[in-house]
């Protein structure tokens, strides 16, 4: 039956207007990454209203922290920010020499400079391969995988764990790198060497690196350039530069709305002398002319948001390769040592640091005892989230995932 | 701008009676401000551009009690509540923190949340921070458009983060210890 034989049309279009629907997204929905609850208020496609529900993943960190010793407290660090725990163990760690008061020796920044940017690259391919399975794209997500997985065998051979490291800690890093380690099988595999040949760690990271140069701009064609993937994202989810500021965004969030700030540059000293003397750039939109930005970006966009974390991979890059260059020359051992029972100064601290995220701020109070008063972490994605109910506002359904998971968020790290 | 100058800039601005003390013995030096003031001051340091204080980093509560009575007579601090506002000036570059101290409970009765102004009018980020502050130090914040747990569930019992918080023993059937 065509609609022309009803007496009035007008009577149908009145007939078929939709309700409003609350629609509950999570908090297992695959692309909330984790356990997040949006509870959406919608009008057939298009979303009026979000509300983020938080706190399933809630595990007491900060009154666990309360009761146990700087030293002990890392390993709650590693499960806060899974996907970067050693960038979590360095500014718990940072804050608590900021508070003793300890300067550790050059030997022992350069390790940790090294790993921390070997840990921001694994991040931020995650944070790729995640968003491109966010969009229906599955490809980039096994590569990405692929590529982590060898970030993941060189982490385990210089401290035997492959997510939960507590490898940075207070004074140094608990090892120094290991010497000869047999050929990691996947690299091996990849680059076509012998698997279980002995071979040099820092050997191996930068055939690694020379490998995964080429693998950057296969991941441009496949998701950074696709159509597709521009379609879902430019122009999407725009965040201005001062709700960024006001909404506590930082890190990449904050570079893709265009401000150039990174506190690997602009940070306190006792985390900046890492990088004295390292060069690198701080990628943030509107970028250079020649990235070649398609025509339909908007700055603040999650496209946007996306890029810069593609760019600080290359970034990364080469600060992990300036890093193997200087450290045999560096001075000093890996470690100050430091006892689990060292009783901190009646004083306060607060430090943030440059995780792959944002800015990962700790802030410790002493009392005079070898536990801290009030042991405070505030979470990047935290911040992140909070930005989500303006954001989404008026988009529709199928854009929630695009600009949630253009965040990047660890719900781990939101409810601590 | 150090905090120094930045604590006279206040002081000229709101008075003594506001702005109470600049302590920068410690590592990261601090101004305290009056409770009821609170919102005025963090507005004035937002919008004054040659303080810029556009970025609230961090916003917390501490809660300042020994309850062991072994260890209370070694204690470094009377029994009292502050929230700490760490701000940042992305176009100065420079950092402050400020503190507000109240009192435990409110008139000293256990139960009542003690309460200052809320700063979510300045920085939007404060609207969670706020949330959080109340959900597990249990400070009231005045003004807050939405003062609701965000962490625990919304039918939990007190505020963990107090030192003389006792775990429940059940939570909808589910054994404390």
């Amino acid at each position: 039956m065509s609609t022309t034989d009803l007496p009035d049309q007008r009577v149908i279009e009145f007939d078929v207007r939709t309700d409003e629907m609350l629609v509950n997204m999570g908090p297992q929905h695959p692309s909330t990454h984790g356990v997040l609850r949006l509870l959406l208020r919608t009008d057939g496609e298009v979303v009026h209203e979000v509300t983020p529900h938080i706190g399933y993943l809630h595990r007491c960190a900060e009154k666990v922290g309360e009761n146990i010793s700087g030293p002990q407290w890392i390993p709650y660090t590693d499960r806060m920010d899974y996907l970067a725990a050693m960038n979590m163990n360095l500014g718990l760690s940072l804050t608590f020499e900021k508070l003793l008061g300890m300067e550790v020796p050059p030997k022992a920044m350069t390790l940790r400079l090294i790993i921390c940017e070997l840990g921001r690259i694994a991040s931020h391919l995650m944070g790729m391969g995640a968003y491109g399975l966010d969009l229906g794209s599955f490809t980039p997500f096994l590569y990405a995988f692929r590529e982590r997985e060898v970030i993941l065998d060189l982490f385990e051979e210089v401290c035997g764990a492959r997510l939960t490291y507590s490898y940075v800690t207070i004074g140094g890093v608990t090892h120094d790198l290991p010497r000869h380690i047999p050929f990691p099988p996947g690299l091996a595999t990849l680059t076509g060497h012998q698997p279980g040949v002995t071979i040099d760690w820092s050997d191996a990271v930068r055939i690694f690196l020379d490998w995964l140069d080429d693998r950057i701009r296969e991941y441009h064609i496949l998701l950074t350039r696709n159509s597709i993937f521009i379609q879902r994202t430019a122009g999407l989810g725009v965040l201005s530069a001062d709700m960024a500021i006001s909404h506590g965004c930082t890190g990449p969030v904050l570079r893709g709305s265009g401000v150039s700030f990174d506190l690997r540059r602009d940070g306190e000293p006792i985390y900046t002398r890492m990088y004295d003397g390292y060069q690198f750039d701080v990628s943030y939109a509107p970028f250079r002319p020649e990235d070649h930005v398609p025509r339909e970006v908007v700055v603040g966009d999650n496209w946007c948001r996306f890029f810069v974390r593609m760019q600080e991979v290359c970034e990364s890059i080469r600060l992990v390769r300036q890093g193997l260059d200087a450290y045999p020359q560096a001075e000093g051992g890996y470690r100050l040592p430091f006892r689990m029972t060292t009783r901190l100064p009646v004083g306060e601290a607060y430090l943030e640091t440059e995780a792959p995220r944002g800015q990962m701020g700790f802030y410790i109070v002493g009392d005079g005892q070898p536990e801290p008063m009030r042991a405070r972490a505030k979470s990047s994605s935290f911040c992140h989230l909070s930005v989500i109910p303006p954001l989404c506002a008026g988009v529709l359904l199928g854009d929630i995932p695009s600009i949630v998971g253009s965040l990047d968020v660890v719900m781990g790290e939101v409810d601590r | 701008m150090t905090p120094a100058e930045i604590h006279q800039r206040l002081l000229n601005e709101f008075g003594p009676e506001v702005i109470l003390h600049l302590h920068d013995a410690g590592i990261d030096p601090w101004i305290e401000v009056a409770p009821p003031e609170i919102a005025r001051v963090c507005h004035f340091l937002k919008q004054t551009p040659d303080l810029g204080f556009d970025t609230l980093s961090n916003l917390t509560g501490v809660d300042y009690l020994e309850p062991d009575p072994k260890l209370q007579a070694k204690f470094p601090y009377s029994p009292h509540i502050e929230v700490v506002y760490h701000l940042f000036s992305l176009t100065q570059r420079h950092q402050l923190v400020v503190k507000v101290k109240l009192p435990r409970w409110r008139d000293d009765v256990p139960g009542k949340l003690p309460a200052v102004p809320s700063v979510t009018g300045v920085w939007a980020i404060a609207d969670w921070h706020e949330r959080e502050a109340y959900d597990l130090i249990g400070i009231e914040f005045l003004g807050h458009p939405n003062l609701v747990r965000i962490l625990c569930a919304d039918d939990w019992v007190g505020h963990p983060l107090r030192k003389d918080y006792e775990m429940p023993l059940e939570y909808h059937g589910i054994r404390g210890r």
